[in-house]
């Protein structure tokens, strides 16, 4: 068998739904085989773990081919919304977290939770925005020094 | 496939170290298996889980998850982690004879 994983840091940019699930999973994933593993969230990632934002997070349903919905339609008001309920319901029936409940999973695991320092700033957010799990705001290097030695993943 | 001794039983492993029968399993087993995912000191709570494990997988047919083996065994995420640090859907299973908790969540 070859090398082993044994530690990965995935960045999280994205703030829609099905942007923000695949680091999650991945992330959980990770720990569950016992993988060390840092989530660093930049840009619209950090609604991911923003107090008034992370239960709003929703579906791109505009410029998303992959949902096979006519812009047109896409683009109505309140569309975005019933597709996230949609697929909310769809996926708790798969017993699948909502996006609070798994950044909460995530950090009990012991992954660490880092938000981006440029973004944090370009938003005009402060620390007290996210949720406690957050561990703190950092720089680019200073994400390099937390990723060193392990796999890092860009979602 | 691997062949391993544990409680003075011969029993099969696969390439990552589960049972591939999980009738050559027995409680004595634990602790030896245990030992061989780096738990050196087996605790009641430790067997608490495997024993839920055994439980869920012999009613269920597949091994729970993380998230519901904390939901259902009532022993907190962070707990399973710190008991099982290798990762405890996997440990627990493997501790407990079971395959490998099918699913990505």
């Amino acid at each position: 068998m070859s090398e082993a994983i044994e530690k990965v840091s995935i960045i999280v940019s994205r703030g829609s739904l099905e942007g923000v699930y695949p680091g999650l999973i991945m992330a959980n994933g990770a720990r569950a085989e016992g993988i060390e593993a840092n989530l660093f969230f930049t840009f619209f990632g950090l609604d991911v773990i923003h107090r008034a934002r992370h239960e709003h997070i929703k579906v791109a349903t505009v410029g998303n081919p992959g949902l096979h919905l006519a812009t047109m339609f896409g683009g109505l008001p309140g569309m975005s919304s019933v597709m996230t309920h949609y697929l909310d319901r769809k996926m708790a029936q798969l017993d699948i977290p909502s996006i609070p409940e798994f950044v909460e999973m995530i950090a009990a695991s012991g992954a660490g939770l880092y938000a981006c320092k440029a973004s944090v700033d370009l938003f005009g957010m402060a620390k007290e925005d996210f949720i406690d799990e957050v561990q703190e705001v950092i720089t680019v290097g200073e994400f390099y020094g937390i990723a060193a030695g392990g796999q890092i993943i860009f979602t | 496939m691997t062949t391993r001794t544990y409680a003075g039983r011969e029993v099969e492993l696969n390439a990552e170290g589960f049972f591939t029968d999980p009738r050559q399993w027995n409680e004595d087993m634990v602790d030896e298996i245990a030992g061989d995912q780096g738990i050196h000191e087996v605790t009641d709570r430790h067997r608490e889980v495997v024993k839920f494990m055994r439980h869920e997988y012999e009613e269920k047919g597949d091994a729970p998850n993380v998230r519901a083996l904390a939901k259902s065994s009532g022993v907190s995420i962070k707990e399973l982690y710190q008991l099982f640090p290798g990762g405890p859907a996997k440990s627990a299973a493997k501790i407990a004879g079971v395959p490998k908790p099918s699913g990505c969540i």
